[in-house]
């Protein structure tokens, strides 16, 4: 019996301690000031939390033992006082590597990035690609091919010279392949590994990268060629208004007039100019890591005005790490390149299959009078009185 | 076709030939950050 309390006492003993701990204030007394069950699941959650009782205890050079102490050289921090240090950017690092981000060990910050890479933004690849394609088969359903209204002539006049079709092929070309390889990248650890294996996508991924990286000069060649060679026609004036009105005769029948390029064609014009810019200055940022830094002061510019403040949100992140520019250049260069492939997808459609005689404009060069008449009158009507039409015969 | 196929060619023409300028002018990040020289410590 006496053997008995004895174990019980002894039992009573070693717990009192730890229920001391449970009842105070202190959330992470049961841990030892350590993380809880509660905190890994709020950051598992991508929720808000205070985080200083783990960024805070990264080593105290008071409390360090003398040098000739055991540990001594340590400096009052343990190994995770210092893997604290290096995950919250507080380390006092030196390497002998030479680079912008070499004292980067562990970015924290990063997580969000990542999550979102793997999750939302292939969802948002699905969706804009996918609904862009559904929608035009819907539209074709309903609206058919647009076909040549009125009786064809069987002349032609010139709406596209060599040197034009040349740029917007060099950039529709290059524009496929950087979308595919890109594809490639963005879909690989998501879609294309679980589908084909590692074996099979580390091939592919080698050949797409590549790819990717050097195709991308001739399409920012193509987008100077492009832009010098149609700028003039693209600027917008009053007929743009009545044209988009009708909204092109789309659905009418009625063919609103237009010049060289309607407001349709401006505003693709315009969108491959102003994203693809876009997409071409975040491809230079990603293509020379840590070189060309564009986001941290563009944030900091915009945090400046009170942006974010405007819809409710808390600043921008200021400053970035190195790590951190490139993460938002990859999100930005791949979003804004889904929605300008969405644009395409379109493009091409209403250049191919869409509409008749539309292809033959890039293809030879050469338009059916009667096309030209009904989409693009007022061009056409200044062409046919400076040069009389080909025929075709 | 003639000026899609001539810009099949340039594109290609452009490809390799960034490929290969990139190479041997750089800037290489590789470069920028190692060394293979021997590292002197002292004299």
């Amino acid at each position: 019996m006496l053997r008995l309390m004895t174990v019980f006492a002894l039992l009573f003993a070693m717990t009192a301690p730890a229920s001391a701990q449970v009842t105070t204030d202190d959330p992470r007394a049961a841990t030892g000031g350590a993380q809880t069950l509660e905190d890994i699941l709020r950051r598992q959650e991508g929720l808000v939390m205070d985080d200083s009782f783990r960024s805070d205890v990264t080593g105290n050079p008071a409390n360090a033992a003398p040098i000739t102490d055991q540990l001594g050289t340590r400096g009052g921090a343990s190994d995770p006082d210092l893997w604290r240090a290096y995950r919250y950017e507080v380390a006092d690092l030196s390497t002998q590597a030479r680079g912008p981000a070499v004292t980067t060990m562990i970015q924290d910050r990063g997580m969000w990035w990542q999550a979102f890479r793997e999750g939302p933004l292939v969802l948002m690849t699905a969706a804009l690609l996918g609904g862009t394609l559904a929608l035009l088969a819907l539209f074709y359903l309903i609206r058919g091919r647009i076909h040549i209204d009125g009786e064809k002539t069987g002349r032609t006049i010139t709406r596209f010279k060599a040197f034009e079709r040349f740029g917007h092929w060099l950039l529709a070309s290059s524009f496929i392949l950087l979308g595919l390889t890109g594809l490639v990248s963005l879909l690989g650890r998501k879609v294309l590994i679980p589908t084909f294996g590692h074996e099979a996508f580390s091939g592919l991924a080698i050949a797409s990268k590549w790819i990717h990286n050097n195709v991308s000069w001739a399409f920012m060649l193509a987008l100077v060629i492009v832009f010098v060679v149609w700028v003039v026609h693209n600027i917008p004036d009053r007929t743009d208004l009545k044209w988009l009105a009708k909204a092109g005769g789309l659905f009418g029948g009625d063919h609103p007039p237009a010049k060289k390029f309607n407001a349709g064609q401006k505003l693709i014009f315009w969108a491959v100019i102003i994203l693809g810019g876009s997409i071409s200055a975040s491809g230079i940022s990603l293509l020379f890591p840590f070189e060309f830094n564009m986001f941290a002061h563009t944030f900091s510019v915009i945090n400046g005005w009170g942006v974010p403040g405007w819809f409710g949100l808390p600043d921008l992140p200021y400053p970035l790490l190195p790590h951190e520019e490139m993460q938002f250049a990859q999100l930005w260069h791949a979003i804004i390149s889904l929605v300008l492939t969405a644009i395409i997808i379109a493009h091409i459609y209403l250049g191919s299959v869409g509409m008749e005689g539309a292809f033959d404009a890039m293809g030879k060069g050469e338009v059916e009078e009667q096309w030209a008449r009904e989409h693009h009158s007022i061009w056409a009507d200044e062409v046919l009185n400076t040069k009389p039409s080909k025929s075709e015969a | 076709m003639k000026a899609f196929l001539v810009s099949l060619v340039a594109l290609v023409v452009i490809t390799v030939g960034a490929n290969q300028i990139l190479i041997r002018v750089g800037p290489s990040s590789a470069e920028a950050t190692v060394s293979n020289d021997n590292v002197r410590l002292s004299d």
